[in-house]
């Protein structure tokens, strides 16, 4: 608005809307910054202060101590030890997938079909996935009668779809696809001149990726893992339609902690696990933003 | 490239495509067969399953609300979020930063968490506001926020937002008239992008809504399931083509922009 180019406007008015202009301007960015107080930054500070309040009212350590409780210790084990595995299992996966695309036709329809599929199915978690494993191997599964069929018991040594290991497989379903948009990126980062540079050099294929292409991609591999295991650590909706009893994981303690009489009993301990939660996603999504930071340093 | 190692890689590419693609769809077709099947091992396939979803009244209602949720939440995402970010940057790029912060803080909060915190200012307003289960498009507007963010400033940083409010500006326009009659016809696919995605993002969710006491489409999905798991199996496979319809052409709309 200030530009030289602008004779047409009248200057003598400028002082006086200059004048009252930074509360106006602000008054532009107050609806966006209310709403974001009120429903992000306030339900924030209810959960902060909530795991510091104790029974009495008064400032406390109580509820954060309650996490050594062996049932909410077993759980927090057993979250952190699902998503690290299915955040493996999918990083893996994801990578050889997006290897597979990233060495075909850039403009090819199997890239582009990939890539599209990847971006629904990373969405494609919730109630909606349980509910298609249960349908494919589950006890009446499509796929458990189907290997019966052939004489192959998948639940001979009891039913463990309902289990961690159930639950792992379950997650690495949407992993994959998410692993395949965030490490495509840094794939087609590689450019085969360097192939060509190490060839020229007297190295092998092991040597390649060895000293040229595993360094380079180590950072965003790493990174991405991090991404796909706070994907994990936070999914709720999944296993609570997966597993209908008990807490086996943090989230569902959490929400049974809403619905029974000792959540009624300890309102501060769902915040403070809740607080826990954060903190871990916050430190993990913190150290992801440092390796993609690195990452796209090397690979552009 | 050698012969020797073309040949590797293609087998490579081919054991990978088949096995996850397999993997992939294998849990697709199993819903498919799983919701037409008949009561009995041999009974043949029907579609019972299917016409039980209209039978289920709680189901269309949960359907009827979750869709009106996708409405409201998408709409209003667009009164909030644009004009604000529109207004950052011509006005106040200092707080771009701390907008951008904002907005994204919500992929660093779980959503199970975060209900937590919602669950007093839910109840609140359950007693002071409204009852009503539309309440929860409020509290959708936080998850939808950093996938709306994303779309629409890719499309604001497609176009020249200041020559382009200027422009309008010394042609003698009001604020109105620049937004809905410059800028927005200018980044139609970011806007439709953002929709979609906030659209899909609430028919999905099913947090929010459990542990807020509301039944919208997921927590019914997820109730019905106890009862006949063919029904809500096939509701699922229903709100799972329609994502997917809904996202596939979100990813060919972007890409006509992209070009």
């Amino acid at each position: 608005m200030t530009s030289a180019g602008e004779p047409a406007v009248d200057p003598a008015a400028r002082p006086v809307r200059g004048g009252r202009g930074l509360p106006l301007t602000w008054l532009g960015v107050t609806p966006f910054f209310v709403y974001v107080g009120l429903f992000l930054v306030l339900p924030s500070l209810i959960i902060g202060s909530g795991s510091f309040t104790g029974k009495d009212g008064g400032l406390s350590l109580e509820n954060l101590s309650d996490i050594q409780k062996p049932y909410i210790a077993r759980a927090l084990i057993n979250s952190i030890t699902v998503s690290i595995a299915s955040a493996l299992a999918g990083a893996i996966a994801g990578a050889l997938l997006a290897y597979a695309v990233a060495t075909g036709n850039p403009h090819g329809v199997l890239r582009r079909t990939v890539t599209s599929a990847s971006g629904v199915l990373a969405q494609f978690g919730g109630v909606t996935l349980a509910f298609a494993f249960i349908a494919t191997m589950g006890t009446i599964g499509f796929v458990t009668l189907f290997l019966k069929d052939h004489g192959i018991d998948i639940f001979a040594n009891g039913v463990w779809l309902y289990e961690l290991s159930g639950l792992t497989l379950v997650y690495t379903y949407f992993q994959i696809p998410l692993m395949v948009l965030v490490f495509l990126p840094a794939l087609d980062g590689i450019r085969p001149q360097w192939r060509e540079a190490t060839e020229s050099l007297g190295g092998n294929t092991w040597h390649y990726w060895r000293c040229v292409a595993g360094p380079l991609l180590a950072p965003a591999f790493l990174g991405c893992t991090l991404l796909l295991f706070a994907n994990a650590f936070s999914a709720y909706a999944t296993v609570a339609a997966l597993i209908t009893q008990g807490s086996i994981v943090l989230p569902l303690v959490i929400s049974n902690l809403f619905t029974s009489e000792t959540g009624r009993a300890q309102p501060g301990l769902a915040k403070a696990l809740a607080l826990a939660m954060i903190v871990i996603v916050a430190i993990v999504m913190l150290l992801y933003t440092l390796l993609q930071r690195r990452t796209s340093r090397w690979l552009r | 490239m050698t012969r020797s190692r073309r040949v590797k890689l293609q087998l490579f590419r081919g054991a990978v495509f088949l096995v996850l693609g397999a993997f992939v769809l294998a849990p697709i077709a199993a819903m498919f067969e799983f919701s037409t099947r008949g009561t009995k091992v041999d009974s043949p396939r029907t579609l019972v399953a299917w016409t039980n979803i209209v039978n289920t009244p709680d189901l269309i209602d949960a359907i009827v609300a979750s869709l009106e949720l996708a409405a409201i939440t998408s709409i209003a995402m667009l009164v909030l979020l644009l004009p604000t970010m529109v207004w950052v940057r011509l006005r106040l790029p200092s707080l771009n930063r701390i907008v951008e912060f904002l907005c994204l803080l919500p992929l660093t909060i779980p959503a199970i968490a975060l209900v937590v915190g919602l669950y007093p200012i839910s109840r609140w307003m359950r007693i002071n506001v409204s009852d009503s289960i539309l309440m929860l498009s409020i509290f959708y507007l936080v998850i939808v926020l950093p996938y709306s963010y994303r779309a629409l400033d890719a499309g604001l940083s497609a176009i020249d937002v200041k020559t382009l409010s200027e422009a309008a500006r010394s042609l003698g326009a009001g604020w109105g008239t620049v937004m809905l009659r410059v800028i927005v016809p200018n980044m139609s696919s970011a806007i439709l992008n953002a929709g979609l995605l906030s659209v899909a993002v609430v028919l999905g969710e099913y947090t929010f809504a459990n542990l807020l006491n509301y039944q919208n489409l997921q927590v019914a999905i997820a109730y019905v399931g106890q009862v006949s798991a063919g029904t809500s199996i096939a509701v699922s496979v229903a709100s799972l083509l329609f994502a997917f319809a809904l996202l596939m052409i979100l990813s060919f709309a972007g890409r006509g922009r992209a070009r």
